[in-house]
């Protein structure tokens, strides 16, 4: 990752979130994990794991693959 | 501008809705009533906001008759029994959706493929709403001539007004029938009042939806109440019925349609010989018009039912009378046509058997 | 300067859907939303969502819509066209309600050429009802009515709907996509939005079958499920460009 890469971050709706995992599996940089709570309908929705969690910078370069295919439209995706 | 034209009566129902601003019809063809359909052909062609559609299916043509009217037009199909039978899921749609349509059931001799004569086998299809579901539809009985053009307007009117499907029962032998009768003047679509529910694309409001399916038991139990509700309404306004020579009966027979053109030809004949005989015609099957039957029944003792069925309508007789009255019956079923003499024969020997004659 | 760069479409409502998580109809009605969107047809289009998982389709996509009975989407869109036909109009149908009960419907809707766009979501399964065996269910795949696995001399082929109605001399636009990856999802919403542009032309019937995943169904994780349906379902059924008379260059610059 060279410092020249976009800066990206993602929310995510807990709520709307149904812990399908699609976002993980297709996000180029590793920047999404599951929550460790439950929401509302029982799924442990993802989260942006905004560097806090990595102990490193976010890796994120809001490219959006994560919104592409998440199917409850949970994410939103923010870029510099 | 009123005309007075020599017209078969499949032909007066269709150029009759096309009057009261039918501008889609879609159907298929099935005997006894292909000329009604062929009408609606070259009509619709020679209308610029027409549309005519022979359908694939009758299937395929009611729900084309759902789609238009979701979409505002006075829509109709036209078939005949068979054919009715595989309209009925979409007509449950159209009354549960509550859209307006008209549906003409032109009846031929049943049960299964039957025949193509004419009959009422359909009686009990027609008013007891026929499709799945806890509803009903508006059942109309022209009795001929000026009546198949009076009630097709009637039809579209009532269809709108009470967001229902709207059936017409005919048989082949109305719809073949020449005779004069004087056409409505036409209405335009465009005049007719606007349809504030109908699915037009979501321009300046918020997007509505036209739906049947209601998974909340509650709503789904609510819904069926007021169309429950809209059902009594309609049971209030508008039954009709003809009432002929019932003044001084002893005797009167309830017949609909083309049976009881038959039966107005039998009371003629008996009259002529001195009975004391009438006749009850019902003109709207559903709602059927239990109070002025009911009212007959102050002054009429003995009934007899005559249809071209088994006996379907006679239970509607025996459900106003309530008791009021001796219900009889004479029908006869798969597409065979009774002679006003063989009803004539009927009546008579019934007005003995039942000593009408020694009554002063 | 921070730019939000992927936010929910103007024409989906703010709502969670009843689908099962990695369910494809959830992304279908967002691109539907997108296209609708994207193409400003949004106070001018009507759907018609079908029996099963998507009826409650009105619920999510924010335009008019009519509900149709089971199978009978083309015939009522056909009916909202002919009295409208300035406006867009789409039937929303599964793999049964389309192939199967409703196959007349469609064959013919086709064949007349109907200025109509069909959303054919083909998930292998009748999915509302529990996962029977649909016309599209591929050769061997289990379902509640084929325990063993489809056989085809004995439950029938896999149904190809799509080249079906390629042969209808009224179809102008069938491809067949998926949603079932990044990639194959933008390529959905390119053929969605050329299918609709054939309707705004008036060329004629437009059709794009999605291949969808049903992970509760075929019993797989929604990651499983998508990749099943990459590697497997593709086999009876290749993502193409079907038929295309638009005279408008393809999603490949064919």
């Amino acid at each position: 990752m060279t410092k020249k890469a976009k800066k990206g971050r993602i929310t995510v709706d807990r709520e709307f979130c149904k812990g399908c995992y699609l976002c993980i599996s297709v996000c180029p940089t590793g920047s999404i994990g599951i929550s460790g709570t439950l929401n509302q309908k029982g799924y442990y929705p993802v989260e942006f794991l905004d560097g806090k969690n990595q102990g490193e910078e976010s890796r994120c370069t809001g490219c959006t693959t994560c919104a592409i295919v998440c199917p409850d439209v949970a994410i939103e995706v923010y870029r510099e | 501008m009123n005309e007075k034209v020599l017209m078969r009566g499949s032909h007066v129902i269709a150029e009759s809705a096309i009057r009261a601003g039918c501008r889609f019809y879609a159907g298929y063809p099935i005997t006894p009533q292909n000329e009604f359909t062929e009408y609606m052909a070259s009509a619709m062609a020679g209308l610029e906001d027409g549309t005519f559609i022979q359908a694939e299916s009758e299937i395929a043509a009611i729900n084309m008759v759902i789609g238009a009217s979701m979409a505002g037009a006075r829509a109709m199909t036209s078939s005949s029994s068979p054919g009715i039978s595989l309209k009925q899921e979409g007509i449950s749609f159209l009354a549960a959706q509550e859209l307006p349509a008209v549906i003409v059931n032109t009846m031929r001799g049943g049960p299964g493929m039957g025949n193509i004569a004419p009959s009422q086998g359909d009686y009990f299809q027609a008013t007891r709403g026929g499709g799945h579901g806890d509803y009903r539809t508006i059942v109309l009985a022209p009795g001929g001539g000026q009546e198949l053009a009076d009630l097709t307007g009637k039809a579209f009117d009532y269809a709108d007004r009470y967001r229902t499907p709207v059936v017409i029962l005919a048989d082949g032998m109305m719809g073949q029938m020449m005779e004069p009768v004087v056409l409505h003047k036409a209405v335009d679509p465009a005049e007719l009042p606007p349809k504030p529910w109908r699915l037009s694309g979501a321009a300046g409001r918020p997007s509505r939806y036209i739906r049947s399916l209601l998974l909340d038991i509650a709503q789904e139990e609510e819904r069926n109440w007021k169309l429950a509700r809209k059902y009594d309404n309609i049971t209030r306004e508008i039954p009709r019925a003809e009432s002929y020579l019932t003044e001084d009966a002893r005797l009167v027979v309830v017949a609909c349609g083309t049976a009881a053109r038959i039966a107005k030809g039998a009371i003629k004949r008996v009259r002529e010989i001195g009975l004391k005989v009438g006749l009850f015609r019902p003109i709207t099957l559903w709602p059927y018009p239990k109070r002025a039957l009911c009212e007959l029944s102050r002054s009429v003792r003995e009934y007899l039912v005559f249809e071209m069925n088994t006996g379907q309508m006679v239970e509607d007789v025996k459900l106003s009378l309530e008791g009021r009255g001796n219900v009889h019956f004479y029908g006869r079923p798969g597409g065979s046509v009774a002679t006003p003499d063989e009803i004539a024969k009927v009546v008579n020997s019934l007005y003995h058997r039942q000593r009408l004659e020694e009554e002063s | 300067m921070e730019k939000k760069v992927f936010e929910r479409p103007r024409y989906l409502k703010k709502a969670s859907t009843h689908y099962c998580p990695g369910c494809g109809h959830s992304i279908l009605h967002r691109l539907v939303a997108e296209v609708i969107e994207e193409l400003g047809i949004g106070e001018r289009t009507i759907g018609v969502p079908p029996a099963g998982c998507a009826v409650l389709a009105y619920d999510y996509i924010d335009v008019d819509m009519g509900e149709a009975p089971h199978g009978r989407g083309a015939a009522l869109a056909t009916g909202i066209k002919r009295v409208l036909p300035d406006r867009i109009v789409f039937s929303y149908q599964g793999d049964g309600d389309i192939a199967a009960i409703g196959t007349a419907e469609t064959i013919h809707a086709a064949n007349r050429g109907e200025r109509i766009t069909v959303i054919f979501v083909n998930n292998g399964c009748y999915g509302m009802t529990g996962g029977q065996m649909a016309p599209t269910t591929v050769t061997g795949q289990l379902s509640t009515t084929t325990p063993g696995g489809r056989v085809p001399l004995r439950d029938g082929y896999p149904v190809d709907l799509s080249e079906m109605l390629a042969v209808a001399k009224g179809t102008v636009y069938i491809e067949r996509t998926s949603v079932t990856s990044p990639k194959n999802i933008l390529r959905t919403k390119r053929a969605i939005t050329k299918a609709f542009r054939t309707q705004i032309d008036g060329l004629g019937f437009s059709l794009v079958e999605v291949l969808s995943p049903c992970p509760t169904n075929w019993k797989l994780s929604p990651v499983e499920a998508a990749r099943w349906a990459e590697e497997t379902m593709t086999k009876t059924y290749p993502l193409k460009v079907i038929k295309d008379l638009t005279g408008t260059p393809g999603q490949d610059g064919n």
